[in-house]
């Protein structure tokens, strides 16, 4: 077998090289321009600007939390449903959550700023009723809205993967024991879907804090996220130091918002309260 | 088990399902519109239809995300398959865990981390060696077959734990190659995860925004990038219209998919059952 073993480092070295090259490196290149100034010499001058930004940042982690929590609100009970629901009835559903997923996502931002706006498809709508109008494009609730709209859907997957992987037998084994609804929901299915939660929290949080698109679109550029600054710095003002030490700063903070995240779902006990 | 879905719970779907769609629905209607306005429907026209015909560079826009899907995506699952089997017979528990937290990084990381880290090396090894546009196809493809690679990996690693190990070694001693056992033997078994994840690739290069828009150069441009510099002022209708149409083909490809894995579980549970008779 010594051969065999053999041949299948071979074939997979040309993938270590590339992603030496490609993902390692790139990220060491990252730390080498934030601690450079444009010239090349070391600095810590962009480090100690970050003050500046604190504000953005905590905007950013903010406002990704709330799409977050309010797209796991939403999808819970859907996933549920679907998960709960007949076999065709599962097959046209999952099929309707992954279709919007294959239309380019800005596109469908921009076509919400058509329903959002002044004097957009809603506020047409309350006029016709005889209501007043609601100003809704360029709030911080349309640029959450936005979010929770894109990212709906890598919610409500996971989530649905987890329950519909359910051991059925143990509802129907709490149900026997006497356990009401809410004790079936708080003591069986929830602790058993954390998984699918905790991936659901990763696949939505982390996009939504760093988008820019969305921000730009919806908020009308004075509810600015992280994203839309670093984004600046290297297709505007072409600061790629300050971009570079943004990006570096944005992603450690994901990584802590993350082991903070694991935290309280890698329960010993698997996330049942004793 | 109550496998009826109560109205309540209906009513609930609906209003997600309209919340998903509701931009969708805009966008195909206004692709109809009569004037080339985004926001007042004026009357019923397929003029914007005829009027992508002519936009040559929307149409080539198409054409560059398509080369480079496919492009990208048959990189990245030759060489994420090889991966896949590579790592797979890794014995080292520690190599093996930091290999899976390399591949792990451009899932994990945000697109904008990735894109930028990206244009950084490009930008400087094109310092390096004094080139002035080093942003284009190339960069771009590199970009795409590297986010690409994670998710073929990590579609094919789980088949391969499944395959039973001895019926590569029996083909081995039976004569084969290793190389022959692996295309007779292996590849057949782990192909359902070969071919999820070139799916997985090749949709996730033609939707690819943020990153594309990074790591390319006014030289080489795709739709999503297009579309973006559209919306920077007023998108025409004819954009709309080029979305119905991609709109309606993944509908129609959805559709075949459902009706194709269908058939195919109807066989498996017929031959179940002649089985266990």
């Amino acid at each position: 077998m010594y051969k065999d073993n053999m041949l299948k480092k071979i074939v997979s070295a040309p993938y270590y090289l590339w992603a030496a090259i490609f993902v390692v490196v790139p990220l060491a290149v990252v730390i080498y321009y934030a601690f450079t100034n444009s010239s090349g010499d070391f600095t810590l001058d962009y480090i100690k600007t970050l003050g500046n930004y604190r504000y953005i940042f905590l905007r950013s982690i903010w406002y990704g939390f709330l799409a977050t929590v309010i797209s796991l609100v939403i999808a819970y009970p859907l996933a549920y449903i679907m998960a709960n629901s007949s076999a065709s009835v599962q097959r046209i559903t999952m099929m309707l959550v992954m279709l919007p997923m294959w239309m380019n996502f800005l596109i469908r931002t921009y076509s919400w700023m058509t329903i959002l706006e002044d004097t957009g498809i809603i506020n047409s709508l309350l006029q016709r009723l005889g209501l007043s109008p609601v100003h809704m494009i360029n709030t911080s609730g349309a640029v959450i809205l936005g979010m929770v709209y894109n990212y709906l859907p890598y919610m409500i997957l996971p989530l649905y993967t987890v329950m519909s992987k359910m051991d059925r037998s143990l509802i129907e084994a709490a149900e026997d024991l006497g356990a009401g609804k809410f004790t079936v929901l708080s003591k069986v299915i929830l602790p058993l879907s954390l998984p699918g939660i905790a991936s659901g929290f990763t696949m939505v949080f982390v996009p939504s804090v760093s988008t820019f698109y969305i921000s730009k679109k919806l908020g009308g550029g004075t509810f600015a996220m992280i994203g839309d600054v670093i984004e600046m710095q290297f297709q505007t003002s072409y600061n790629y130091n300050l971009g570079a030490t943004l990006s570096l700063v944005l992603m450690v903070l994901i990584i802590l918002c993350m082991a903070v995240m694991n935290r309280f779902t890698d329960d010993d006990n698997g996330g049942i309260p004793a | 088990m109550n496998k009826k879905t109560s109205p309540l719970s209906k009513i609930y779907m609906v209003l997600i399902f309209l919340f998903l769609y509701a931009p969708i629905f805009v966008l195909v209607l206004y692709s109809f519109n009569a004037s080339s306005s985004t926001n007042v429907f004026t009357g019923f026209s397929l003029k914007w239809y005829q009027a992508l015909l002519k936009d040559t560079e929307s149409v080539k826009a198409l054409y560059n995300t398509l080369i480079l899907a496919v492009a990208s995506s048959l990189i990245a699952t030759v060489m994420g398959t090889a991966a896949a089997v590579g790592i797979d017979a890794l014995k080292n528990k520690y190599v093996k865990s930091g290999v899976m937290t390399v591949t792990n990084i451009p899932m994990m990381n945000p697109e904008i981390v990735t894109g930028i880290s990206m244009m950084l090396l490009f930008v400087f090894v094109g310092k390096l060696l004094n080139i002035t546009n080093v942003l284009g196809f190339w960069t771009m493809l590199i970009a795409h077959v590297t986010f690409n690679l994670p998710y073929v990996i990590l579609s094919v690693m789980p088949k391969l734990r499944q395959l039973d190990r001895h019926l590569p070694e029996a083909a081995m001693d039976l004569g084969c190659t290793p190389a022959k056992s692996f295309f007779k033997v292996v590849m057949p078994s782990i192909m359902p995860g070969i071919v999820s994840g070139m799916i997985m690739a090749f949709t996730l290069s033609l939707d690819d925004f943020v990153i594309s828009y990074f790591t390319t150069g006014p030289s080489f441009q795709t739709l999503p990038i297009r579309i973006f510099s559209m919306t920077k002022k007023r998108v025409k209708p004819d954009m709309y219209a080029l979305s119905s149409i991609i709109f309606l083909a993944v509908l129609i490809l959805l559709i075949l998919v459902n009706i194709a894995q269908l058939r195919s579980e109807k066989k498996a549970m017929k031959k179940e059952t002649v089985e266990e008779v």
